[in-house]
Formats: structure tokens, C-alpha cells, sequence
């Protein structure tokens, strides 16, 4: 089983990185880019029979408190 | 009186901290990441570098360390913290201080020697610091732009909690004056009970003439004031 998490930068925070990618891209050609925001993805592996519905709950308490930055970040957590 | 120089594994500017506030007459040692205890400390430096190589995020794994623990309650009894640089990332992850600290605008690592101004003399990191007096005091960083949402700019500003902002020579608060692109060009903000205070800029770089300039040590001077009159006063 594995949880998967992805982190994004909110709205309201300036993105340079996600500015940098858009405009790479523009330069490459893509002209239908209307906006690229740069996170970060992190994969846990949980051990095999970890109940599905704990790891969920404990995971969203690491995510809030650990693995994002809820002032700056958003996240979505996965668990498969 | 003493200050604790924390240590985490790549803290890199402690011996900074330490040399500068010894200069200045005061005793300093280091405290380990580990140790659990200040001991007398009377004002606890959380100094520059790259805590655990930056991980995840800039402080995100330090604030974690069992000395932490140790500052909060600290903190907590009203202790004088002060982080800078990556110390002001650990401090802002723990909670200690409101906002946080993301990349650089322009993506670049700025190392330079900026101006600054002391938004107010009421704290114990600024009370010291000339009327007026613009410093001149290096940054080194590459994720110092200071975000707070607007409710807690809102509170910052009217709390007077923004205690330096990145100016030029002359004071002005101008948008090529901020090297990072922190909003309201915050340099560092304390907490609301004003006895925790965080800032990007190396005082401790700028504390003796030989080093080009020394206005960091107003910073030092506030602070060592402020105890020394809370020493008196529990003395009298």
C-alpha cells in the first residue's frame, strides 16, 4: 500500500519556479499554457495490512503538520 | 549575561553569532540540537546555515530537533529568541513566528550587503538602534521572501509587530530595495508578545568594522539592554 502526497504552492503565494517553467514552455513553443504551478510529490510506502482508514487519518495530521506548510502550501493525499 | 548558540547539523553561522556577541563582552556557548535543556541562558540565538540540507523545507525538519522543545517553553516564560537567516525559517516552521519564507523571486541566492531600517524601537531587538539609522548588513539566501496571508499582515502592521524592512540608502522602502520579494519588504517581524523576533539579514556578519560594517551590533546591543533591565528590575 502506498500513500501519495502532492504539495502545491497556494494561490495567493508567488510562484517563480511554476513562472519559470511557463515561460520555458512558451519559448519551446507551447502556446496554450496558461498557468504552471511547481510542487513536490512524496511517496510512502505503509507496511503491508496497515488499515487503510488510520494510515488516511494519521497521514492528513503529518501532512498538515509536518509535510506541508499550510501557510504557503496545499496538499492532496492518496492512499492505493 | 549568556546567550545559547544553537547548533543543528549544517547550522553554519554559530561561530559568527558566538564570536560577535563575545565581543561585545558577553558570555556564549553552543547548544547542541540534542540537549534538551538551556540551562541559564538568558537569550537563545537560532543562527544561519542549511539545518538538515534544507530538506522538504527550510527549517520544516529542524523545528523537530529535542532543543526546540526546550526554546518554546523558553519562549514561552518570555525569554528573548532571536533566529536569523535560516534561524528565522526554523523559528516561522515552529510556529514561533507568524509567515513563512519562500523562494526568492528571482530564484537567485542573494548574497549582498543590503539596507535596512528599524520599522520601530519597540523591542527588545531594536531599542538600541539610532534614530533614523539606515544599516548596512549583508543577506546570504535563496528562500527569504516573506509571505504572510493579508489577515496576518493586517495584525503585523497594526500590532507593530514588522520590526526591519529592506530600504535604500536613504530609507526608502523601494521595490528594487527588496532583494527577495517579501511583502511590504519585511526583513523580519517578532511575535505579538514581542520577546521573539526573526530576520533574514547576518547581523552578527556586520558587528565589527574589519567585516565592512558594523551596524549588526545595534541588534545585539537592543537585546543586551533588554536583559540587563529585566535583570535589574527583578533585582530591585
Amino acid at each position: 500500500m502506498k500513500a501519495k502526497i502532492i504539495i502545491t504552492p497556494k494561490e495567493a503565494v508567488v510562484d517563480p519556479q511554476g513562472k519559470t517553467v511557463q515561460s520555458a514552455l512558451g519559448h519551446m513553443g507551447y502556446q496554450d499554457v496558461a498557468a504552471v504551478h511547481v510542487g513536490k510529490y512524496i511517496e510512502i510506502e505503509l507496511v503491508p495490512g496497515t488499515d487503510k482508514a488510520a494510515a488516511e487519518q494519521a497521514l492528513h495530521a503529518a501532512a498538515h503538520k509536518f509535510l506541508s506548510n499550510p501557510i504557503i502550501e496545499d496538499y492532496k493525499l492518496e492512499i492505493e | 549575561m549568556n546567550f545559547a548558540v544553537l547548533q543543528f547539523p549544517a547550522s553554519n553561522c554559530d561561530q559568527d553569532a558566538i564570536h560577535a556577541v563575545r565581543r561585545l563582552g558577553h558570555s556564549a556557548r553552543y547548544v547542541w540540537h540534542k540537549e534538551t535543556s538551556l540551562d541559564d541562558a538568558d537569550c537563545v540565538i537560532v543562527p544561519g546555515g542549511f539545518s538538515y540540507g534544507d530538506y522538504l523545507r527550510c527549517g520544516a525538519i529542524a523545528r523537530f530537533s529535542p532543543v526546540m522543545q526546550a526554546v518554546k517553553q523558553f519562549a514561552d516564560n518570555g525569554g528573548l529568541v532571536i533566529g536569523i537567516c535560516n534561524g528565522f525559517q526554523v523559528l516561522t516552521e515552529a510556529g514561533l513566528l507568524p509567515g513563512a519564507l519562500v523562494r526568492n523571486r528571482d530564484l537567485q541566492f542573494h548574497c549582498e550587503h543590503i539596507f535596512l531600517k528599524a520599522v520601530t524601537p519597540d523591542s527588545p531587538f531594536t531599542s538600541k538602534i539610532p534614530t533614523g539609522k539606515i544599516l548596512r548588513i549583508p543577506i546570504a539566501h535563496g528562500e527569504g521572501c516573506y509571505f504572510a496571508d493579508e489577515e496576518t499582515l493586517a495584525k503585523l502592521q497594526a500590532n507593530n509587530q514588522i520590526l526591519w524592512q529592506y530600504c535604500d540608502a536613504d530609507g526608502n522602502l523601494t521595490e528594487t530595495a527588496n532583494p527577495n520579494g517579501s511583502l511590504l519588504n519585511i526583513a523580519g517581524v517578532c511575535n505579538e508578545r514581542r520577546n521573539v523576533a526573526g530576520l533574514m539579514p547576518h547581523p552578527e556578519r556586520a558587528s565589527e568594522e574589519i567585516l565592512g560594517s558594523d551596524d549588526g551590533k545595534w541588534i545585539f546591543e537592543s537585546i543586551i539592554s533588554a536583559v540587563q533591565a529585566k535583570q535589574a528590575a527583578k533585582a530591585a
